[in-house]
């Protein structure tokens, strides 16, 4: 069948859509004198886009770090469901590069891409965990290897198509507009076919219109792959607008947690986070 | 070639005489994925089983509402396969318009490309349903809609909604109930058929529907050809809308006349760069495509280091030397030795740059092109011709032909064209391709086409003494001048929008006076902008910036060099916004819809001819999902008179927007 549908199936959970994906559980996490982190609890369900908000400094970049090994919480731990039944794995206890192994992708504040290598060459970095030949073979490029290559090129093509990065594919990264490596980065986490993906500001320092194309490209993902996403953000209108759940951060305690209209409405929000007129 | 033939039957000789030759490539995933002749038919048969399935019969329409992609020809193609004809629609429209088409032809099956045209069409008959038997008019006949991109897609529950493969795989199953039944339905086909539908850009917004049969088209493919042959496997970009009657005559008529190689682009996105990777040998595009590759050059020579520019300002010399000479088909002379140096150094690389460094023959149509970029591809060595035509005599009837080009007429008729100008100015044309009427429309078919078959354009021109043809304007657009001259305000327009900041311009007059209003084109504006170390956020705060009114009082200044004491540009405004085809302002082809500006900007247009300081306007901005909003906007009128031109009076070349 000639269909136009992706071959590649970019979401690696098969955790049940609306199941526990993610459990963070009284984590603490302390900077000697300064708690970042007070005991913060909650669930994160597959299929969600689940947003984190906060003031500056509130400890959400902190809670993503835990979530991806960079931070070790000095209590509590972080659990991710890695199957249909209750397996679960206790990511507090790995180093990043085996969590990323269990398909737990991040997009970072700043970006971290290579400015001296393509669009495309970023992105198939993205699929290096999944590589199963080693460097000689690579090089020589024959054979399985070859094969492997062209596979994984397949699935990041159809990453370039969902993002709308065909214009930019052979161009540098470092060469291109902010909001293009911000989506450039997005497509790297997205060809490690993470189980979840973690967004950290994707839409920091944009202007209405690359907020407005970020969060477009934001939902699609959600949509179109069905990954889970962890979102972090500033801008409420877009919080409000993309997520299913928010939970808010304040000076490390989790002040509240609930649907978008139930934490809009929730007063200790009002106070610590929009202001009293909001 | 002979008339009698349909496009069905075309496609099938080229599947038995060249299989396995490329008919269709489009660039997916990065790679060309080409489609042969044989598979393309075998597509086509198995669409035209879906459609027979689905119950569409001899001369029923079926509606394609969708970017160019491969699955738009061969269901245009399995349309006609059966008797029935397709109608393009622009993927660009928008509910009025969209519904119009679909309830003029009564459409009962859509091919829509994606999610976003099929959530048009739900939003459509979701309104239908609910306003049920209460309104006048009649509800909409679509009783399916098939989609070729199934992304996001998946979880739609509209049971009407049908998946384009799935489609293909029906038509298969259902074919093997039917042998034989396909070649005889192919067979039924007469060249009088109808096959297409084209609905035309009219100054009015809702557009009209044009017929266009087999033998129309393939008449026109067969004049055309005859002077400007086309040969077998030629490459053509199909990156215009499928729904425009140029792409149409060229990569459908043309394209299955001769067996052209059709190639579509990844994304709108890479258009220029695929067209590269390409380099067509066969070309159509209107103005803005030829004027958009104009401002590319301008923009990186005007980036280049001195001793490329000087290079190129020496080979762009020689070469407009010579297509002064070569467009009257005089010899070259002495500048044949130059000549191919001057190509080698300076012409070709921008022809490369351009992706038409292979091209034989193109065209430019739809609207009048202004003699400077004309004079510039000519000049790199590029055969550029006027077309001029109206989809109702299936895009056209008038042409230049090789070694007699000007500038200035749109060339001679097509072999078997006749042309005519009537008392009061109007061009009459009669040939095998005028069309046969507007669907379910008897009346404006009347009014177009006479007993006699003339069609009557309603566009006024003259023939010159060596036939050829100038066209001034639409007949009612026509405007005299004060010492009785008549002219086109696209002349004035033309020259403003020869400037590389200028987007669109419309000339009013107003009394004795001559004013205009201006659309800026960001891109090289935002550039310029930048380099001037000006910031700003919007487009609207561009056009209001002080700064940018002395720029394009500048270029006003430098258009009105070229244009005739009596209709100089004497006053104009920036306008806060571009004009946009969702606001009716322009067409879906880019044409100004005068009726529409002079409507909406009716204040402004009144402080123009006033002479006013400046003008406060509140806009309507309808929203691509339909919603409106207002806004309050104050814009300076900017009088000539009180902007003195700067020193400097030397002439700028046509490839720098500097001097």
């Amino acid at each position: 069948m000639l269909t136009r549908a992706y071959q590649h199936t970019l979401n690696s959970s098969t955790v049940l859509l609306g199941s526990p994906l993610l459990r963070v559980a009284e984590v603490s996490l302390r900077f000697g004198g300064v708690l970042a982190l007070s005991e913060v609890s909650l669930t994160v369900h597959q299929g969600d886009i689940h947003a984190i908000i906060g003031p500056n400094g509130a400890g959400k970049s902190s809670l993503l770090n835990c979530i991806s090994g960079i931070y070790r919480p000095q209590h509590g731990e972080v659990l991710l469901h890695t199957g249909a039944g209750s397996a679960s794995t206790r990511l507090t206890d790995l180093p990043p590069h085996r969590i990323a192994r269990l398909g737990v992708a991040r997009s970072f504040q700043n970006i971290e891409l290579f400015a001296n290598l393509t669009v495309l060459e970023n992105l198939m970095l993205g699929r290096h965990i999944h590589m199963r030949h080693g460097v000689l073979a690579s090089m020589a490029w024959f054979g399985p290897a070859r094969r492997q290559e062209i596979e994984h090129r397949g699935l990041v093509e159809e990453v370039i198509d969902l993002l709308g990065l065909q214009a930019y594919r052979h161009r540098h990264v470092g060469s291109l507009a902010y909001g293009i490596q911000k989506r450039v980065e997005l497509g790297r986490a997205l060809c490690l076919q993470p189980a979840l993906l973690l967004l950290d500001e994707p839409m920091a320092g944009m202007n209405t219109e690359e907020k407005e194309d970020m969060a477009r490209y934001v939902l699609d993902v959600h949509e179109l792959a069905g990954v889970t996403v962890i979102l972090i953000e500033h801008d409420m209108a877009v919080v409000m607008d993309v997520s299913d759940r928010v939970s808010v951060l304040d000076f490390g305690r989790l002040i509240a947690d609930g649907t978008p209209e139930q934490v809009r409405a929730d007063p200790d929000v009002i106070q610590a986070y929009l202001g009293d007129d909001a | 070639m002979s008339g009698q033939t349909t496009f069905p039957r075309l496609l099938l000789d080229h599947a038995a005489r060249q299989p396995n030759a490329v008919a269709l490539q489009e660039k997916r995933y990065g790679i060309w994925m080409p489609i042969t002749w044989r598979e393309y038919a075998d597509r086509v048969r198995d669409v035209a089983h879906g459609f027979a399935s689905l119950g569409v019969s001899r001369g029923d329409l079926v509606a394609v509402l969708g970017d160019n992609r491969p699955e738009w020809l061969i269901a245009e193609l399995a349309a006609q396969s059966i008797g029935a004809a397709v109608v393009g629609i622009y993927p660009t429209s928008i509910g009025a318009e969209l519904r119009h088409i679909l309830h003029q032809g009564s459409v009962a099956v859509v091919v829509a490309e994606d999610q976003e045209q099929v959530d048009k069409l739900i939003k459509l008959l979701q309104k239908d349903q609910a306003a049920g038997a209460a309104t006048a008019g009649e509800p909409l006949s679509v009783h399916t809609v098939v989609y070729y991109d199934p992304h996001g897609l998946e979880k739609y529950a509209e049971d009407y909604l049908l998946d384009f493969a799935e489609l293909e795989e029906r038509g298969r199953s259902w074919g093997t109930g039917w042998p034989g039944w396909y070649e005889d339905q192919v067979q039924r086909g007469a060249a009088e058929d109808l096959a297409v539908v084209c609905t035309t850009s009219g100054t009015t917004s809702l557009p009209k529907l044009a017929e266009l049969s087999h033998a129309n088209l393939l008449a026109m493919a067969g004049h055309l050809t005859q002077i400007d042959p086309i040969g077998q496997g030629y490459r053509y970009v199909s990156f215009l809308p499928l729904a425009w009657i140029g792409e149409q005559m060229l990569a459908v008529a043309c394209g299955l006349a001769n067996g052209l190689t059709l190639s579509f682009p990844e994304d709108s996105a890479t258009q220029r760069s695929d067209l590269r990777e390409i380099g067509p040998d066969v070309m159509f595009s209107p103005p803005r495509i030829w004027e958009s590759m104009l401002t590319e050059v301008q923009v990186r020579i005007d980036e280049a280091g001195r001793l490329k520019r000087g290079l190129f300002r020496w080979g762009y010399d020689i070469g407009e030397k010579a297509a002064a000479r070569r467009v009257h088909g005089r010899s070259l002379g002495g500048l044949r030795l130059l000549l191919p140096l001057a190509d080698l150094v300076a012409l070709r690389p921008v022809r490369d740059q351009l992706g038409i460094a292979r091209i034989r023959h193109c065209y430019t149509g739809g609207a009048p092109l202004g003699p400077d970029v004309f004079g510039f591809f000519h000049a790199i060595g590029v055969n550029l011709k006027q077309i001029y035509g109206q989809t109702e005599i299936c895009g056209i009837a008038v042409v230049h032909r090789d070694g007699d080009i000007s500038f200035h007429t749109v060339g001679v008729p097509l072999p078997g064209t006749e042309i005519q100008i009537a008392d009061d100015g109007e061009i009459l044309l009669r040939s095998g391709s005028v069309f046969r009427g507007y669907h379910r429309d008897a009346q404006a078919t009347r009014a177009a086409v006479d007993g006699e078959g003339w069609l009557h354009t309603g566009d006024a021109g003259f023939l010159e003494d060596n036939g050829h043809l100038v066209v001034i304007d639409r007949a009612k657009d026509v405007l005299s001048a004060p010492d009785g001259t008549r002219y086109s305000s696209a002349f004035i327009e033309n020259k403003l929008k020869f400037s590389p900041y200028v987007e669109e311009a419309v000339a009013l007059p107003a009394g004795a006076t001559m004013t205009a209003l201006i659309t800026l084109d960001p891109t090289t504006t935002g550039a310029w902008a930048e380099s001037a170390r000006l910031a700003y956020t919007t487009y609207q705060d561009l056009a209001t910036k002080a700064e940018v009114r002395e720029l394009i009082a500048e270029e006003v200044h430098r258009a009105n060099e070229d244009l005739p004491e009596t209709i100089r540009v004497q006053r104009f405004v920036l306008l806060h916004k571009q004009f946009d085809p969702d606001d009716d302002e322009i067409t879906r082809t880019r044409k100004v819809r005068r009726g529409v500006i002079g409507q909406r900007y009716g204040d402004i247009i009144t402080a123009l001819a006033r002479g006013d300081a400046d003008v406060s306007v509140r806009t309507n901005v309808t929203y691509q999902d339909g919603s409106t909003v207002e806004r309050v906007v104050r814009l300076d009128i900017v009088d000539l008179a009180h902007h003195a031109r700067r020193a400097d009076q030397r002439r700028r070349p046509v490839w720098s927007g500097r001097l």
